[in-house]
């Protein structure tokens, strides 16, 4: 079978004006007539020589860190921005979903904007009347119809943003990162919803990095790094790959720069860089059942403010095995004067038992509320060991948890 | 099954067969933005009423009354309204249209279409306001009792109204592919509207130019023609047909220059945006 999606050699080239302040004045461009312009130009490729093809009824990921031009292959598969180079051939009729509810206005009414949303994301009125009953069912809107947006909740807008985009009907779908919103249930019932569109055999690129749900959705990863392709090819390769460019900051092993990770959202304050501590050392590898600590550094918050701290442990399936915060343990901690800090993490015994990646997600902030969520913060690796001291491993395909101190005998 | 490329440069046209297919988008876009536009504002239709309504009470007392500006034989309120009819299509049309893609940014960077359809539709919203605007100037003419012969002015009202519809769409796009790439020219253009209105006839009679070619010159601007011409349906004075096919041909040039230079900038909005 022919494929759906062929992508040749797809560059794109974008200038940068040094001394310009992002747009151009008339009044510049004329005065720089007599200047030479060439000095303060800076070539930048965000894409460069992509290739790659999709076969019908593919669920490909598209992964990168930000700023390895993800957003911008995106772009040019949407017809938002030409390529510089290469060309693209599609068979097969293409919706994009960069965003849930493009276009949603607040003065128009739930009905009103399910109509142009629909309609820009290439829904013709037929197929929105045709859909009409099953968008609201889905969305849990229903009373607020005749409502203006603007007096919706934005859980609410955002449920009926997913809903109108949930019911498109095209050959291939490119979804960038939308399920990265909205409440835990609402994700759920997100991710439920594409998978079912997976299984109904249409065409997917879904750009996330919520590896998880990349496990769960896609058959095949594209991983790009400085705009090109670093790998294409099964997804737990795919992924250990990502993990292996993602941690590629780490200065020395156990040492992870946060300011710039992919899924940190809010740059200018909160977690700046973590270590996982062994024997006093920064260290990436750990033993099942041993000592375990972690220390995050964190900035730019309130002087003497209240900050919440969560960690959540992974196994190589991005299962959860452990989440603790310290409201859990009834423990309050605080920034110093300066609103800096470092939160100091401990385990006496480390329960997982394993021989893969484990990948730490935390979550920091003020009292309540999280203004970090770093998915994948932080990695280390087990190492083997006998847990019995016996000399015999356990099976770590069938044994997840460190088992403790286990006693068998006849009575 | 539908196959397409894309390509670096896209074919430099008018890109109707796209346009056609995206006609349901263009609908639901105007039927937006006139919604919009009438929930907005506090008073809603009755703005689009009261607006020329006011400026013809305006215009009446200074320039008719005070100033004694020749009208044609005609009462001044008919006179000016029916230079304001066209004005203000092209005013608010211009206004709106130029700032109309980058009010819309949001969604040029997320979603594909024919670019077109958002300057097309603001013009829509104003051509919405024409027809409110329109009941009013019908209502006017039954009060000051005007003899006109209604063939004779339907005909002249959609010649005047595809020439003023031409320019405002054709400079409108063009202005807004500018604004897009050059920030300033958003405070060129009120500036350039007011000057506008004096060089158009719209409170004087083209009359008062004596001289032919000044005339003719006064024609390159499209609504010099559309509001000559519709004033002489409702009066005695024949049109000058010369006057009305210079604007006639200027408006058909500033139409395709400006939906041109519309095309050949429109796949890089989303990247200057």
């Amino acid at each position: 079978m022919a494929n759906i999606l062929e992508i040749h050699n797809i560059s794109k080239l974008f200038k940068i004006h040094h001394n310009a302040g992002g747009y151009l004045s008339l009044r510049e461009r004329l005065s720089g007539l007599y200047k030479n312009r060439k000095s303060s130009d800076e070539d930048f490729w965000a894409v460069k020589d992509v290739t790659f093809s999709v076969e019908p009824g593919e669920s490909k990921a598209i992964i990168g860190r930000n700023g390895s031009g993800k957003s911008t292959l995106l772009k040019i598969l949407s017809k938002i921005t030409p390529p510089t180079k290469g060309r693209i051939i599609t068979r097969g009729r293409m919706a994009s979903l960069l965003e849930v509810g493009t276009g949603f206005h607040p003065e128009l009414t739930g009905t009103e904007n399910i109509f142009f949303n629909g309609s820009l994301l290439g829904m013709t009125k037929k197929e929105i009347e045709n859909k009409f009953d099953e968008i609201v069912d889905f969305s849990g809107v229903e009373k607020f119809l005749d409502t203006p947006l603007k007096h919706y909740s934005s859980g609410m807008q955002l449920r009926l943003a997913f809903s109108v985009a949930a019911f498109l009907d095209s050959e291939i779908l490119v979804i960038d990162e939308v399920l990265a919103v909205g409440d835990m249930d609402f994700q759920k019932k997100c991710l439920d919803k594409i998978e079912t569109v997976t299984k109904s055999g249409r065409t997917i690129l879904f750009v996330s990095h919520n590896m998880a749900a990349i496990r769960a959705l896609c058959s095949s990863v594209l991983v790009l790094d400085k705009g090109q392709v670093r790998y294409h090819g099964d997804v737990t390769h795919g992924i250990d790959h990502y993990m292996s460019i993602s941690s590629s900051f780490e200065e020395q092993p156990g040492v992870f720069n946060l300011e710039q990770h992919p899924s940190k959202k809010n740059k200018k304050s909160g977690l700046v860089e973590a270590r996982l501590i062994r024997d006093g050392k920064p260290n990436y590898l750990f033993f099942p059942g041993g000592p375990f600590k972690g220390e995050f550094d964190f900035a730019g918050m309130t002087p003497d403010a209240e900050v919440g701290f969560r960690l959540v442990i992974k196994d190589s399936y991005f299962q959860s095995m452990v989440n603790i915060t310290n409201h859990d343990l009834g423990l309050r901690l605080q920034a110093n004067k300066g609103g800096s800090g470092t939160v100091v993490f401990e385990m006496d015994v480390l329960p997982v038992y394993g021989d893969g990646t484990y990948y730490i997600d935390v979550q920091f902030g003020d009292e309540a509320k999280y203004k970090d969520t770093i998915e994948n913060a932080l990695s280390f690796k087990l190492e083997p060991k006998d847990v019995f001291g016996t000399g015999k491993f356990l099976n770590p395909k069938i044994n997840t948890v460190f088992p403790g101190k286990v006693n068998i005998n006849v009575q | 099954m539908v196959e397409y490329e894309i390509k670096p440069v896209a074919k430099l046209g008018f890109g109707v067969d796209e346009l056609w297919r995206y006609r349901e988008l263009f609908y639901f876009y105007t039927w937006r933005d006139i919604k919009v536009r009438y929930k907005q504002t506090f008073f809603g239709f009755a703005w689009a009423v009261m607006q020329p309504i006011l400026m013809m009470v305006l215009f009446t007392f200074f320039f008719g009354k005070k100033l004694g500006v020749p009208s044609d034989s005609m009462p001044y309120p008919i006179f000016v309204f029916t230079g304001l009819l066209m004005w203000n299509i092209f005013s608010t049309g211009l206004t709106s249209a130029s700032n109309s893609i980058i009010n819309n940014a949001h969604i040029i960077k997320k979603i594909y279409f024919p670019r077109l359809i958002i300057p097309l539709s603001s013009v829509m919203v104003t051509l919405f306001d024409f027809l409110m605007a329109l009941t009013i100037y019908i209502v006017l003419m039954l009060y000051y009792a005007v003899d006109i012969n209604i063939l004779e002015v339907v005909g002249a009202l959609i010649i005047a109204l595809i020439i003023t519809s031409l320019t405002t769409f054709g400079l409108g796009t063009f202005l807004a592919a500018l604004n897009i790439k050059y920030r300033d020219f958003k405070y060129v253009i009120p500036y350039t509207i007011q000057v506008l209105l004096f060089v158009s006839p719209v409170i004087y009679p083209v009359s008062i130019v004596t001289n032919v070619w000044a005339k003719y010159l006064l024609a390159i601007n499209p609504l010099s023609g559309a509001i000559t011409l519709m004033r002489s349906a409702i009066s005695d004075v024949p049109p000058d047909w010369n006057m009305v096919l210079i604007s006639a041909v200027c408006a058909v040039i500033y139409f395709i220059g400006g939906v041109l230079y519309f095309k050949s900038s429109e796949s890089y909005f989303a990247d200057i945006v």
